[in-house]
């Protein structure tokens, strides 16, 4: 089966009017990690409805590994990994009850796990690093932890594409770093991760290709010739701070040219060069390319 | 002695009383883990206020009572879910204007027409008077409500706890959601008859509530709640013998006694525990 997912002239217009989205297309393929970038509203979480079933786009069509979102959802290809914000964490339930959870979909009438069910369970929590966990309640984990046990919970359903929703929101650089490199590696075996944010800091670490969007799509393509400042300006308009660090004295890494940084309070876009557009380079942690007290 | 205490079994009202009282507890326990771990506590009050008007109108018509209470505590229920998407008002305000409007046309409907039914039967229960129809109502009520509850209880948990999640795995979460709300619309018409509709609210939070601050796994939840709910329903219509008082009343402070005891020695969440954690928030 062939992981990918395309968005054919996606419209989704809500019963008050509200346009959430309108002429979005694109094709996103398997092995890769994609992210979908916007200010709160733009229309983030509305496509990942779409995608997930839970809006009927009112124009166009969503194909999930050429199967319609039905299907798809059927075949437990689309896992989906929440907000932090929007899970209760002190319902009563161990990691290996969260990650069970995960497959559902696959049991019979009344959820008994069989053997297999354990198996999958096991080896999802052992993939993201979190069987030694399983008997804790998942509130007692830490931010990072959570978030793996999620990944773990879309493994063991077997999703082929899997929706991250804002998935550095209230975690370290630390931890957001390990996180990005289990990402990718779900993504180098095959598997299309799509992850919204509003974090600019992550993206180039994070993502092969990135899809600007403000209701309608304003760039898709590589991280390289995407997402630029240019582009970040028409996504996020007035909503970006633009702070230039002119001379080597300024930034207190080897490379000397001027930086610029680009961030909407949260963590930084660090572009380099005079004109801020230049290849985005890749840093170890974006916190190193920021002197204090700049942003 | 042993005569003094077994003389509640000598009456046959008793040990119906007794055990139809269980049957009540174990179901609105059952529901109480999900109620109180989503915070719809003014729900579960809102639905059983809600039932009085049908109970007035069943009796009225020559219904069977529960035919009356279920449909108009599903009417609240929907009523409810619409003010609300309908509306910016919270759900509180939304609660509290749909459950005076149900229980005011309720104390209405049974002051201009005089019923064999007594309003105080209603509002406070009386599980020793209640006659064999009503018997096999609470019983069959009863049995379904806790079948459907044994076998759908994990995809309660999913959806309630991620109700994202639960749609990709293709749970009917919409369906799931009414059957819930039809399943306590249902066990709040089975404990109208026990502890009243002022107390209903009780049966369907403090077992959980309690079970709560005992066990982080859902499953462990369940059953500690149901055993709290049938035990002090039952022991509190026996006591009720002694005490020669109201079933409802004593049922619902035995619950609570029990409620104050784990808080404070509940060994992993309690005031005094040694161990004391503070998962629960």
């Amino acid at each position: 089966m062939v992981i990918d997912v395309r968005l054919n002239n996606i419209e989704v217009i809500y019963p008050n009017g509200t346009c959430g989205v309108k002429n979005i297309d694109a094709f996103f393929e398997g092995g890769k990690v994609c992210g979908l970038v916007g200010v709160n509203g733009a229309g983030k979480s509305t496509l990942f409805k779409t995608i997930m079933g839970f809006l009927k786009p009112t124009h166009g069509e969503v194909n999930i590994c050429g199967l319609s979102v039905r299907d798809a959802l059927r075949q437990n290809l689309v896992a989906y990994v929440p907000q932090t914000e929007n899970v209760d964490w002190n319902f009563p339930v161990l990691v290996e009850d969260v990650v069970m959870m995960g497959r559902y979909g696959q049991m019979g009438f009344l959820r008994r796990p069989k053997k297999e069910d354990h198996q999958a369970v096991e080896e999802a929590l052992k993939r993201v690093g979190m069987d030694a966990f399983r008997r804790m309640q998942i509130g007692e984990l830490s931010g990072g932890q959570k978030k793996r046990v999620f990944v773990a919970r879309a493994l063991a359903q077997g999703g082929q594409v899997i929706l991250l929703d804002e998935p550095f929101t209230g975690i370290d650089i630390k931890t957001e770093d390990s996180l990005i490199q289990l990402f990718r590696s779900l993504a180098q075996e095959g598997r299309l991760i799509l992850v919204s944010t509003h974090n600019l800091g992550s993206v180039p670490y994070l993502c092969d290709n990135v899809m600007l969007i403000n209701q309608k799509m304003l760039a898709y393509g590589s991280v390289e010739s995407t997402f630029t400042k240019d582009n970040l300006a028409k996504a996020f308009g007035t909503m970006l701070r633009d702070h230039k660090l002119l001379g080597s004295d300024l930034h207190d890494d080897e490379d000397a040219r001027s930086v610029t940084v680009l961030t909407d309070d949260e963590r930084p876009l660090v572009l380099y060069g005079a004109e801020g557009d230049e290849r985005i380079t890749r840093a170890k942690s974006p916190k190193k390319k920021v002197p204090k007290g700049s942003v | 002695m042993i005569e003094f205490l077994a003389e509640p079994f000598q009456y046959e009202y008793m040990t119906r009383a007794i055990w139809v009282s269980a049957l009540i507890g174990a179901t609105c326990a059952f529901l109480s883990c999900y109620l109180m771990l989503k915070g719809w506590a003014l729900m579960g009050d809102a639905l059983a206020h809600s039932i009085v008007p049908g109970v007035a109108l069943a009796y009225l018509l020559a219904l069977p009572y529960a035919i009356g209470a279920f449909f108009t505590g599903l009417l609240a229920a929907f009523s409810m879910a619409i003010i609300k998407q309908r509306t910016h008002l919270r759900e509180d305000a939304v609660i509290g204007i749909v459950f005076t409007s149900f229980f005011a046309a309720g104390l209405l409907l049974a002051s201009i027409n005089p019923m064999s039914v007594s309003l105080q039967g209603i509002i406070l229960g009386n599980i020793l008077a209640i006659p064999d129809a009503d018997v096999i109502q609470i019983v069959i009520i009863a049995a379904i409500t806790l079948l459907i509850l044994m076998l759908k209880w994990k995809d309660f948990v999913s959806v309630f706890f991620d109700e994202a999640h639960a749609k990709t795995i293709g749970l009917p979460v919409m369906g799931l959601k009414i059957l819930f709300f039809t399943l306590l619309s249902a066990a709040c018409v089975a404990a109208l008859q026990s502890v009243g509709a002022c107390l209903v609210i009780a049966m369907v939070i403090t077992p959980g509530a309690c079970a709560y601050l005992l066990t982080d796994k859902f499953d462990r939840l369940i059953w500690i709640a149901v055993i709290i709910g049938s035990l002090t329903s039952a022991i509190g219509a026996y006591l009720s013998f002694f005490i020669n008082s109201n079933p409802g009343g004593v049922i619902v402070c035995l619950q609570t006694l029990l409620f104050l005891a784990i808080f404070l020695w509940s060994p992993k969440y309690g005031l005094f525990s040694k161990n004391k954690e503070t998962a629960h928030g």
